[in-house]
């Protein structure tokens, strides 16, 4: 299946959860991420469970706690 | 107000632009900025508010220069090693622009502070190195109902969003659970390159000068993040969260008291 990834274009083996799509795209550390699935923020519990179909679009926003 | 023939001079560059023109730049000197943080994105944001002639800058933070700060905080010379970072941030401040009132706050910004001092001023810049001052800043611009720039910086890559309390996305629709402590490196565990406080901290203050101008479109609903290694930017689209425990229709903070501060401990060991 197609999906888009921080606006790029990937293709999986799909369906998957948000959890396995956060491992094969290598996400070093998921702690770090807030994921926008379709348009909508997820809560850290449902990235276990919530799929991801074709024609999806997945944003993952990182934690950026520097400033000074 | 009549701007003199000075200010005709050092502002003419404004003063031509049609989105500004006299009556623009009479708004930026009416204008009042508050700048939490007087660091890596402070520290240009007040340059550039200074010189762009915001006519009141509020500057709090409550440490002082230190030499690892130089790398970055261009506000903040080498001699300045030692003096209280607001100190050192309003002479320069007030050295490029006269016109500038400056108000210091030798102080951390607090959950008893936070609130009162924002509704002394039209626009608010978090230029703060932690989360647990992040969530604290966005929780009490929503209690001041006040425009806010939010942003942070790590390594290589730097990101911004404006929030317009009631009305646009914030922090916590974005990020709803805060990382666990130790879970996110800071800047000096992880580093940060110098130049992305300048890239970011300019973009808040251009945030902040077109929302006194009235011109423009705010970075709202929108999460413009910058990679510094791909020399990308990308604007994410994002959305007010139903669920936001702030802002959404059923909050479960309702004061500021209430903000959970275990996000990171204030000792200061998530700090950049």
């Amino acid at each position: 299946m197609e999906i888009t990834v921080n606006g790029d274009a990937v293709t999986l083996d799909g369906p998957l959860t948000i959890a396995r799509l956060l491992v094969e795209q290598k996400v070093k550390m998921p702690d770090m991420v807030s994921v926008e699935h379709n348009g909508k923020i997820l809560d850290r519990a449902e990235f276990e469970t919530q799929q991801v179909q074709s024609g999806d679009t997945v944003e993952f926003l990182y934690f950026m706690g520097g400033g000074a | 107000m009549n701007l003199t023939d000075e200010q005709l001079e050092r502002y003419s560059r404004h003063i031509i632009l049609e989105q500004v023109g006299a009556t623009g730049q009479e708004k930026l000197l009416s204008g009042k900025v508050l700048i939490i943080g007087a660091g890596g994105l402070g520290a240009p944001a007040g340059l550039y508010l200074a010189a762009a002639g915001v006519g009141t800058i509020g500057v709090i933070d409550s440490d002082s220069v230190e030499l690892s700060n130089l790398q970055r905080q261009v506000i903040h010379h080498t001699p300045d090693v030692g003096t209280p970072k607001v100190e050192s941030a309003a002479a320069k401040m007030r050295a490029i622009n006269p016109d500038v009132t400056v108000r210091t706050y030798f102080d951390r910004a607090g959950p008893d502070n936070l609130v009162s001092l924002m509704s002394e001023y039209d626009f608010v810049i978090d230029g703060t190195d932690n989360f647990s001052s992040k969530y604290l800043i966005n929780d009490a611009a929503w209690f001041a109902r006040k425009f806010f720039s939010h942003a942070g910086i790590l390594r290589f890559s730097g990101q911004l969003i404006t929030v317009h309390p009631g009305q646009s996305a914030c922090y916590r629709c974005l990020f709803p659970d805060p990382p666990e402590p130790g879970a996110v490196p800071s800047c000096s565990q992880a580093g940060v390159l110098g130049v992305l406080g300048g890239v970011i901290g300019t973009l808040q203050a251009t945030e902040a000068i077109k929302y006194l101008l009235g011109e423009g479109e705010l970075l709202t609903d929108a999460l413009l993040t910058y990679d510094a290694s791909s020399m990308e930017f990308r604007k994410v689209t994002v959305r007010r969260n139903p669920r936001c425990r702030l802002c959404g229709p059923s909050p479960t903070i309702t004061s500021l008291e209430q903000q959970d501060q275990a996000v990171c401990d204030l000792s200061g060991s998530c700090k950049c």
